[in-house]
């Protein structure tokens, strides 16, 4: 018997960007409300896994063509340099500097390398779900 | 009045978490269960929502909206479990 499972695959296209953007939301919201970078890739990750489980592991890595082991290692790297920065600024370890800037569009934000320091924590979460997922998937 | 009334709600709420639970330890089949353990997180979801219009706080909207999305894909993985045997195919012809 041939499995069919359209209405399975058609909400999970549709389901995928509310949950990603969702995602992106968090981490951008976690400054002030609940939320930030460990949600936000769990999040993210929770997304992926659902066209993993519509779909199959061959499909997905082919649509998002993401080596996740180096995606651990990029995140590893931007929160670190983040947190090394200060160090060549004659400053302590792990000293964030933020400041108010006026954006076309938004107007006045504050931006603060705390967010930077959040997206190296985001990549790494989403690397080392999709790398468990991953490899127990292909595990027969 | 209002306090009552959010009580009473959430009384009902956990009381039907307990008939559910009676069905996941008790349901006969596998999808009994799964269907049991769905209804459970959108109860969840509705308590949660009752517990922050008492505490007067909006800091759990996205407790709410995490715990559907994770709700959701847990349903379906379990579904997928039940018809195939795996959740996760390698390589699938569809």
């Amino acid at each position: 018997m041939k499995t069919n499972d359209v209405i399975l695959q058609f909400t999970a296209k549709l389901v995928f960007f509310i949950i990603f953007f969702y995602a992106v939301h968090i981490f951008f919201a976690g400054h002030y409300t609940p939320g930030g970078g460990f949600v936000g890739g769990l999040v993210t990750a929770s997304a992926i896994v659902l066209l993993v489980i519509a779909f199959d592991i061959k499909t997905v890595q082919s649509i998002i063509p993401i080596n996740y082991l180096s995606l651990v290692a990029v995140g590893l790297i931007i929160a670190g340099g983040t947190a090394a920065f200060s160090m060549f600024m004659n400053e302590p370890f792990f000293t964030h500097y933020f400041d108010y800037f006026y954006l076309p569009l938004i107007g006045k934000t504050s931006l603060h390398t705390a967010a930077l320091f959040d997206l190296g924590v985001y990549l790494v979460v989403v690397g080392v779900t999709m790398t468990i997922i991953q490899t127990i998937g292909e595990d027969e | 009045m209002k306090e009552t009334i959010l009580l009473i709600a959430l009384t009902l709420f956990m009381v039907a978490i307990a008939i559910l639970l009676y069905r996941v330890i008790a349901g006969p089949t596998l999808p009994d269960r799964a269907i049991a353990l769905d209804t459970i997180g959108v109860n969840l979801i509705s308590a949660i929502a009752i517990i922050s219009i008492m505490l007067q706080t909006k800091a759990f909207l996205e407790a709410i909206l995490i715990l559907g999305i994770l709700s959701f894909i847990g349903t379906i993985a379990f579904s997928k479990f039940i018809e195939r045997g795996v959740i996760v195919e390698r390589k699938g012809d569809s």
